[in-house]
């Protein structure tokens, strides 16, 4: 009953890769031209296209969630931050300011959001699920406010060309989600950060027993949260070219989240796995462009959702995993 | 059928480990039977058996006589075996009086819980422990000697045959110790069956009628308190060969440390103050030294220490090191100027568990660094294995986290932890607490090599003989106030005592 | 229950009172006929969904976790309920009390998810939430309108106030669900487990307490208000809809926090949700009143009373912590 599972089983991303791994096959075998890329004016097109280019915006949120999650926080005001810079950079582009203002000032707005929940958990002391809250319940009224209320639409080819531009077939999305992998990679492995994020996640006390500043780190990690939702609204905004306070980004707080506990990293705090988070946020969009791709109605892929949900985190609780290797050392053990 | 509660051959095993095996436990009403035995040899894995915490792989269990199979603590308490555990478990903000009921609230007769009751019976079950209260008052308003009390009143409520203590006395005084004793005994004149752990030997022959000893999972014998000598008790404990050195080795050192404090002030507190923590208050230590920092429970002891390395801020009063002047309430400011501290609560505020060993030993080197400045992995590894070497930690390897090691090796990663920056002084609040008496005499010596190799150390124990042996000098504190000094042959366990029942008379 | 002094723990309580007082003064003095017994019972009746549901959520917020499924149980239960009313035919006490079972059901399934696998709630309400809203967009996309006479019967049910003022149907079950609601935290075993849990769950576990039982009952207790909540909102609009009672959790979450329950767990009064719910219908009747301020000032506005209600709290667990290390 108490055996281990072997160690593969037990690495954190075995379970979400495999998942992985079987949608797409699932897909290939399947879904019809599910695997099929196609090249049209020098770009790529297809499912699997559609899928990374789709997961962008949960893959750039679940970026900063995994190191709010890892420092044993929250961060659920992104959604409403998503909306607040799209608002801004709209009403930018509509007037039309050159385009490093208009990326420039809802960035800026993003990052004090962040910097504004990394205060009220960091320096007030206050539990990160309350303090994001505050800015997730105010955030979309404010981006209302600014917006009139009205759904404001633009037309500026150069900041469009942040979700309909192409590099080398690729959309531009796709390497924009990259360097900012690449670069909190690089910045949490190559200094101190990682380290001090996860000795604050695992034991707070302990961590400011041996120097850790955990007021400037949280500060970072929550400022940097709401960069990422800056980048993914504006992202958004340039999608439909126009900013829709009310729905844009809607509930995505909540994919980044899962995304993050998906890919392994606790929501108590502690060990955070990037590419396990990029691992769930591809599940999470593989799930519905399956679903969507088989004809399936789009209430389903919730469902489905929930079963996914609750499926990976049960394969990743202790109790569940004992039982298993229970199961798995046969009727020999004891019950 | 003359025992109260009997085990036959009781066994368990863990991955890889047999933690206990064909332990005979016989406990009598009507008597306290001390369980006795290093770290890890058996004794919490053993009381979580009988208290239904965990299930034995064999053997078989008989309650009065009738054979029983606990699923969980509840059914456990149920029956009559009631545990008050060295951790408290009990609820802080609900009041007292609650605190006793909980899941055993007396209900009126259209079903309510009936508050008025609750409140009567708490008062009066108190009063049984002659302790006078008001029960309607949160619990954590409350001392931890009062909560104990609280613990223990509640399990009477389940008409408990055995009571089960785990260390109750460990963050006790003297005062508060005795009125526990007078507690036991009244309840064993009851007719209960009391199993007491504890690692002080004194409050054994004080307090039990029978002793069983364990080790390393095994029952070594259950003996007659009285008739059982110390160095024999000792001797089952942790085996011949180790007895002797537990015994005479650190004694034998103090004469060679007290003789050569150094010159050269490390650390100089003077005037520090905290409201509700410590009145003003001087500290010198000198290189090379290692200085006591003796009192009872709740004198100021720690609370001094956390003030010294910036974990809480002092109303008044600075902290110089080698001369400069640290910044207060700031721990990489000590840390940098080389203050190490270590904590009185591993858990909580030592290790940082789920990291390895490897993060553990480099994380206070990696903080004066700063965030930038990050060691190479190898330079990483090169630093733990030394460190790893030198203290013998013992660990599967430098990855491993350090949750799993023993308490007495995670403390060691905190040392070397300490020892991998630039250290000048250090200081250690209870660095043997809960460490078994090997591992104890290994700390001591390790803590006066250190010194020898030009360590200031401030060394805080509730043993006073521990602090007598290791320590050149000691500060004594009563009631959050420095009293006085000692040194050479005055240093010793009845000096200390004399100093602090002395200014108890002069007040 | 004695409560001869004030106490820290109560500090954010009597906020909640003297905050609601002061708005609801304000809003009287400023706004003619807003001091009369309609608006004062329409406050009800408006949020009488949101209250119910509130009061499921609170104690899921006293044990120390979170229920993020009750805004799509409330659009699930509505759906179901107009669909097989008023396109089956179905007996609509008998669909209302089934739909008050499966409701708890629902809680009771993520409940064992929660307690048996140490799942975290936010998760596993999560996908609660999810199945809730996905399962009522499968039955309908398009709203039904719910079609019985006797519920309109109901709904139009009303104890007389004054002449032409009556406390409708939707409030009575909001304040019932409140005193209920009381009743179960003060007066049972069920609700000082939770309080107990809230505060230091491992401790519960050893005292014996049945830690498990007790989670999977509150999620059940929190899936039964949010499915009353359901039936009454579907009572009130006449209608279920797949969609509605979006952001309801977090509107339910900042009602018992405004309410003075601290989210941490272990701390917090039933009533004091009430006029956590009670304040932001305030805040919404006086928008409308206003004319001229449009919608959004009520989620800044709630925003900001959130912040200023976690300051007191966090203010007031530092000052007692100090006084707990003090002498």
């Amino acid at each position: 009953m108490r055996q281990k599972l072997p160690d593969v089983l037990r690495s954190p991303y075995f379970w979400s890769l495999l998942f992985l791994a079987a949608l797409l096959i699932f897909n290939i075998l399947f879904t019809e031209r599910f695997g099929v890329i196609e090249v049209r004016d020098g770009h790529f097109y297809g499912n699997i296209m559609d899928i990374l280019r789709r997961s962008v915006p949960t893959v750039l949120l679940g970026t900063g969630m995994t190191l709010v999650i890892a420092t044993g926080g929250i961060d659920l005001s992104v959604g409403a931050v998503i909306a607040v810079s799209g608002a801004i950079g709209a009403l930018l582009a509509r007037d039309g300011y050159p385009l490093p203002v208009i990326i420039a000032l809802p960035l800026a707005a993003a990052l004090i959001s962040g910097v504004w929940n990394g205060f009220l958990v960091a320096k007030i002391g206050i539990q990160p699920f309350v303090a994001t809250l505050i800015l997730m319940v105010s955030g979309r009224g404010i981006a209302q406010l600014l917006c009139g209320g009205q759904i404001i639409k633009f037309s500026d080819p150069s900041f469009e060309y942040i979700s309909a531009g192409f590099i080398l077939g690729f959309p531009f999305s796709m390497y924009l989600a990259a360097a900012v992998l690449a670069a909190v990679q690089t910045v949490t492995r190559k200094t101190a950060l990682g380290l001090f994020i996860e000795s604050i996640g695992v034991n707070p006390a302990a961590s400011r027993c041996v120097g850790i500043n955990a007021t400037s780190i949280k500060l970072i990690v929550y400022a940097f949260s709401g960069l990422c939702a800056g980048i993914a609204g504006l992202l958004l905004t340039t999608e439909i070219r126009g900013a829709d306070a009310n729905n844009v980004g809607l509930n995505l707080e909540m994919d980044a989240i899962l995304a993050t506990v998906i890919g392994g990293t606790a929501m108590t705090g502690g060990k955070f796995y990037l590419a396990g988070s990029v691992i769930g946020a591809l599940i999470i969009q593989t799930l519905t462009t399956t679903i969507l791709a088989r004809g399936v109605t789009r209430p389903a892929t919730l469902v489905v959702k929930a079963i996914v949900v609750i499926s990976i985190s049960l394969i990743q609780s202790s109790v569940f995993r004992s039982q298993l290797s229970g199961l798995l050392a046969g009727r020999g053990g004891r019950a | 059928m003359d025992y109260l509660l009997e085990t036959s051959r009781i066994g368990i095993s863990f991955p890889g480990v047999k933690a206990l095996s064909g332990i005979d436990f016989r406990l009598k009403a009507g008597e306290v039977h001390a369980l006795m035995g290093q770290n890890g040899a058996g004794k919490s894995t053993l009381l979580k058996i009988l208290s239904g915490v965990y299930r034995q792989d064999e053997g078989r269990i008989f309650l009065k006589g009738r054979e029983v199979n606990f699923s969980s603590p509840t059914e456990a308490q149920h029956s009559g075996i009631s545990t008050v555990h060295q951790e408290i478990n009990l609820i802080p903000t609900l009041s007292v009086a609650e605190n006793l009921f909980l899941g055993i609230q007396p209900r009126t007769s259209s079903g309510r819980l009936d508050w008025k009751k609750i409140h009567r019976d708490s008062e009066n079950i108190l009063s049984r422990l002659d302790l006078r209260i008001d029960v309607s008052e949160q619990l954590n308003s409350y001392s931890t000697a009062i909560r104990q009390f609280v613990a223990i009143a509640r399990s009477l409520l389940f008409s408990a045959d055995v009571l089960i203590l785990d260390e109750p006395t460990s963050s006790l005084d003297k005062d508060e110790a005795a009125k526990l004793f007078a507690v036991i005994r009244g309840l064993k004149r009851d007719g209960l069956g009391i199993i007491f752990v504890t690692h002080f030997l004194d409050q054994m022959y004080e307090i039990s009628d029978r002793a069983t000893v364990l080790r390393n999972g095994e029952m070594i014998g259950c003996f007659e308190a009285a008739g059982l000598s110390r160095m024999d008790l000792i001797t089952a404990m942790v085996g011949d060969a180790q007895a002797a050195r537990a015994e005479n080795e650190p004694s034998k050192r103090r004469a060679r440390t007290s003789q050569a404090p150094g010159d050269e002030r490390i650390l100089e507190a003077s005037g520090l103050s905290r409201s509700g923590a410590i009145e003003p208050i001087d500290l010198s230590i000198g290189k090379g030294e290692v200085i006591g920092l003796a009192g009872l429970l709740g004198s100021g002891r720690s609370e001094t220490a956390r003030i010294l390395f910036g974990i809480d801020a002092p109303d008044k009063g600075d902290v110089r090191i080698c001369g400069s002047r640290l910044k207060p309430c700031s721990p990489i400011d000590a840390i940098m100027a080389g203050m190490g501290f270590c904590p009185e609560d591993r858990k909580t505020e030592g290790i940082i568990g789920n990291l390895s060993v490897r993060e553990n030993i480099i994380l206070a080197l990696q903080a004066s660094r700063g965030l930038r400045r990050m060691l190479g992995r190898e330079e990483q590894a090169a630093i733990a294995g030394k460190f790893i070497e030198a203290l013998s930690i013992k660990t599967s390897s430098a990855e491993e986290a350090v949750k799993n090691l023993s308490g007495g090796n995670q403390q060691k990663v905190i040392i070397a932890r300490w020892l991998a920056s630039n250290l000048r002084v250090l200081i250690l609040d209870e660095p043997t607490r809960g460490i078994d008496v090997a591992s104890k005499s290994e700390m001591q010596n390790l803590i006066l090599s250190l010194a020898d190799q030009g360590l200031g150390v401030l060394f805080i124990s509730s043993e006073l003989d521990e602090v007598a042996r290791c320590c050149g000098r000691a500060a004594v504190l009563r009631d959050r106030r420095k009293i006085g000094e000692l040194s050479g042959d005055e240093l010793s366990p009845d000096g200390i005592m004399r100093m602090i029942a002395g200014g108890e008379s002069a007040a | 229950m004695r409560a001869p002094n004030i106490k820290a723990r109560h500090v954010p309580i009597i906020a909640t009172v003297v905050v609601f007082g002061l708005l609801y003064a304000a809003a009287s003095m400023h706004f003619r006929n807003f001091f009369s017994l309609r608006v004062f019972a329409n406050l009800f009746t408006d949020n009488a969904f949101m209250g119910i549901v509130a009061v499921g959520m609170t104690f899921a917020v006293l044990s120390g976790g979170i229920d993020l499924s009750v805004g799509s149980v409330v659009a699930c239960t509505g759906i179901i309920m107009s669909k097989l009313i008023t396109q089956h035919g179905f007996d609509p006490f008998l669909t209302a009390a089934m739909l008050l079972a499966a409701g708890t059901l629902f809680g009771t399934i993520m409940g064992c998810f929660i307690a048996f696998y140490d799942l975290p709630p936010f998760i596993v309400t999560l996908a609660g939430m999810f199945f809730a809203r996905g399962s009522s967009q499968i039955i309908s996309l398009e709203s039904i309108p719910l079609k019985s006479d006797v519920l309109t019967a109901v709904a139009k049910f009303g104890i007389p106030m004054s002449a032409r003022v009556r406390f409708p149907f939707a409030a009575i079950v909001l304040v019932a669900s409140v005193l209920a609601g009381t009743w179960i935290a003060q007066f049972t075993k069920f609700g000082r487990n939770v309080y107990a849990i809230g505060d230091s769950e491992q401790s519960a576990v050893m005292m014996g307490l049945p830690v498990r039982r007790t989670k999977i009952g509150i999620y059940a207790l929190s899936g039964f208000f949010a499915s009353l909540g359901g039936v009454i909102y579907t009572l009130y609009t006449s209608a279920g809809y797949s969609l509605s009672g979006m952001g309801l959790e977090l509107d339910a979450i900042a009602s018992v926090v405004i309410g003075g329950t601290l989210l941490s767990g272990g701390v917090g009064y039933l009533p004091g949700t009430l006029l956590g719910v009670l304040i932001q219908g305030v805040i919404k009747t006086a928008i409308i009143f206003d004319g001229t301020l449009n919608s959004w000032w009520t989620k800044i506005i709630i925003g900001s009373l959130l912040f200023i209600f976690i300051l007191l709290q966090t203010w007031i667990a530092k000052s007692a912590r100090f006084r707990r290390s003090g002498p």
